[in-house]
């Protein structure tokens, strides 16, 4: 893990990201918001703390993961397809290395009791499984819309031990969990730390989320190295608030011969209205404690979000993609939930590997780019595996039905 | 009159000043505006018009529901200041409590000059600190609006001395660690936190969040310069969803209530 304070690409010490990041947050939480700056910072600073995170990492998590050729994809669309395999880890996303990173300080802050916000339930599993493994009191906020939706998660988290409280305020969906888990932590301050689910929401959680979760470039860089001698020519991840994407893009933002790409959940398409592309088509404005693109109307009211994939529904983003894309370094760009489905499917048959929706995003957007760029190398962030998407699949591809043929046709 | 004129005002009568919140666009514009002018005529000090937002943090469920339903019958910002315009017409000081993105959204400089020709008073801002209002405040000084920033338990002696350094007509200090409409706040409470904000300003300091009852008025204005209610009387709107006479008769009598409270300490 790399320790290196922020670049030109960075925050300042209050949180800014050129114009957008910020803490536009309720007094009663700046002290703890404070605290919690320092302490991130000292730990970080701490070789005991980054040792010991590396252990938990490497140990308990399965990290880090391997950067694995897709050979079979690769020749179907003509460039050399990389895949960071975060599917693999613990508990079967990247979102692990954030909450065993926040749940290590907690218990550094001396703090006994974990909030967390999630909307699909992968966030919410993973602080559940961070919170069982050091021990701490856990509290998962989720929409009533997603608790019905996500059940299988909701009983992950009950096996873990940890209480999910749904949330029916607003839409019910993840940006309500996020503002009644505010509410918990202004009222419970003193004893309880949250475990803000990705890399947006006031300073120092942009910047700390990433750190946590910078270990995938830092590793994908120096694993393309290893095993094929050059960098990629193109790297990209799915943005919904964007923890994996800026856990992959930070090891590369000074390689500029390398091009960026950040995939926001196109939902239903642009023009339908019915997406979660927030840099594309959102404004500039302040959501959960950052100035930074929102989807809203006319009077700065927040818009419903939609997208097959529960974890890129969100209708803001961390500032930091904010702050690239303003400066063009890195470029955001919405895939479809048919063409997320498509790749799905594609890598599946290709591959035998079954993506989360969230990163079956990520890889249709790589497969576009792959139109444009025949024979160069595009590494691609598979944040998580499938398994958890069944049930969309099942009713989106009409899955389970038994095939109504029968013998091998050979 | 101004809010510090009003504080004053109380503060020579020897009591402590009534602050009022009610939500613009519950149970429509027109019912909001009843509501707020009975409030007034009962014998609220100021009043406070809040901005139904979306996504408002600092509410609980009382005040959540009533401006979630305001959002679904279509308010808009220019109902809220057609809110001001009918209450400030009484000559009662008229803040509007707002969350910042709505602000951001409509323009800075152009919700301050719309909200000082309504006749408004200023804004409570309970999701941005002085630290990151520099906008609003440079706008509220050019048109002489007041700023009311929000101190907390939670918050350093330095940041309190940086919040009411930035503040103009009251300090807000919350009565509770929480959000509003749920625990009680309690004079043992919160005197320590009016007790810190006193020593780094002039400027009267209002306590809400948790306050509901002329009791608790009561023993809070011993130590506060004002009280400030909120969810008490949305929830008296929310008991009559059906019957908006019986609703204006609840809030007149909560403010009646309330009023005494506050001459009681």
């Amino acid at each position: 893990m790399t320790t290196t304070p922020s670049s030109r690409f960075g925050a300042d010490e209050r949180g800014w990201f050129g114009d957008f990041g910020g803490r536009f947050m309720p007094e009663a939480l700046v002290s703890a918001l404070d605290e919690l700056t320092v302490a991130w910072q000292e730990a970080m600073a701490d070789p005991t703390f980054v040792a010991d995170f590396e252990k938990i990492l490497r140990e308990y998590a399965g990290i880090p993961s391997p950067l694995y050729h897709a050979e079979r994809l690769s020749e179907r669309v003509g460039a050399r397809i990389l895949l960071k395999r975060e599917d693999l880890n613990h508990t079967g996303a990247h979102k692990i290395r954030n909450v065993l990173g926040q749940a290590l300080l907690t218990k550094r802050m001396g703090k006994s009791r974990v909030i967390a916000e999630t909307g699909a339930g992968q966030h919410g599993v993973a602080s559940a499984t961070a919170a069982a493994y050091f021990g701490l009191d856990c509290t998962v906020y989720m929409g009533s819309v997603d608790t019905k939706r996500q059940a299988l998660n909701v009983a992950r988290m009950h096996l873990l031990g940890a209480k999910v409280v749904a949330v029916d305020s607003g839409s019910a969906t993840l940006k309500d969990a996020i503002n009644e888990a505010l509410r918990d932590w202004v009222a419970s301050v003193d004893h309880t730390a949250y475990l803000f689910g990705t890399a947006a929401g006031p300073h120092p959680f942009p910047s700390m989320v990433r750190e946590f979760c910078r270990g995938i470039g830092d590793e994908a860089r120096a694993q393309c190295l290893e095993q094929y001698g050059v960098l990629p020519d193109a790297i990209a991840a799915c943005v919904g608030g964007g923890s994996n994407a800026i856990g992959l893009f930070t090891a590369f933002l000074e390689d500029e011969d390398v091009d960026i790409y950040g995939f926001e959940a196109g939902g239903d398409g642009f023009e339908t209205g019915r997406h979660a592309a927030t840099i594309y088509a959102g404004d500039r404005g302040v959501l959960h404690g950052a100035r930074t693109f929102v989807l809203q109307d006319e009077d700065g009211q927040t818009i419903e979000s939609h997208s097959i994939s529960a974890g890129l529904d969100y209708p803001g983003v961390g500032p930091q993609h904010s702050f690239l894309a303003d400066i063009g370094r890195a470029t955001y760009l919405p895939a479809t939930d048919a063409e997320a489905m498509d790749a799905m499917a594609l890598l599946a048959r290709t591959e035998g590997i079954i993506p989360a929706v969230e990163s079956a995003h990520a890889l249709a957007g790589a497969l576009k780019l792959a139109e444009e760029r025949p024979g160069q190398t595009i590494l691609v962030n598979l944040s998580g595996r499938g398994d958890k998407d069944m049930g969309t699949a099942l009713e989106y591809f009409r899955l389970g039905q038994a095939d109504a043929e029968t013998g091998d046709p050979a | 009159m101004s809010v510090s004129t009003a504080f004053e005002k109380a503060r020579v009568d020897g009591r402590a000043a009534l602050v009022g919140y009610l939500p613009a666009g519950y149970p429509d514009v027109q019912g909001g505006i009843d509501g707020l002018l009975a409030m007034v005529e009962a014998g609220c000090d100021v009043i406070e018009i809040g901005l139904p937002y979306s996504d408002p943090v600092m509410d609980g469920p009382i005040i959540q529901a009533a401006a979630q339903q305001a959002l679904e019958r279509g308010v808009r910002t220019a109902d809220v200041l057609r809110t001001v315009e009918a209450v400030a017409a009484t000559g009662t000081p008229t803040l509007v409590m707002t969350y910042w993105n709505p602000v951001a959204r409509y323009g800075v400089e152009r919700f301050a000059t719309d909200l000082a020709n309504a006749g408004g008073a200023g804004l409570i801002t309970p999701d941005i600190t002085p630290d990151f209002a520099e906008d609003w405040i440079a706008a509220a000084d050019a048109h002489d609006l007041d700023k009311v920033f929000l101190v907390s338990p939670s918050s350093t002696d330095a940041r309190i001395a940086m919040t009411t350094a930035a503040s103009r007509g009251f300090v807000y200090a919350t009565g509770i660690m929480g959000v509003t409409g749920t625990a009680q706040a309690t004079a043992a409470g919160v005197a320590p936190l009016i007790a810190r904000t006193k020593a780094t300003t002039d400027l009267p300091v209002g306590v809400g969040v948790g306050v509901s009852t002329g009791d608790q008025a009561a023993e809070l204005a011993t130590y506060a310069d004002g009280v400030i209610v909120g969810s008490a009387f949305v929830r008296r709107l929310l008991d009559h969803p059906d019957d908006r006479a019986a609703g204006l008769r609840a809030l007149t009598e909560l403010t009646a209530d309330l009023a005494a409270g506050v001459r009681r300490a």
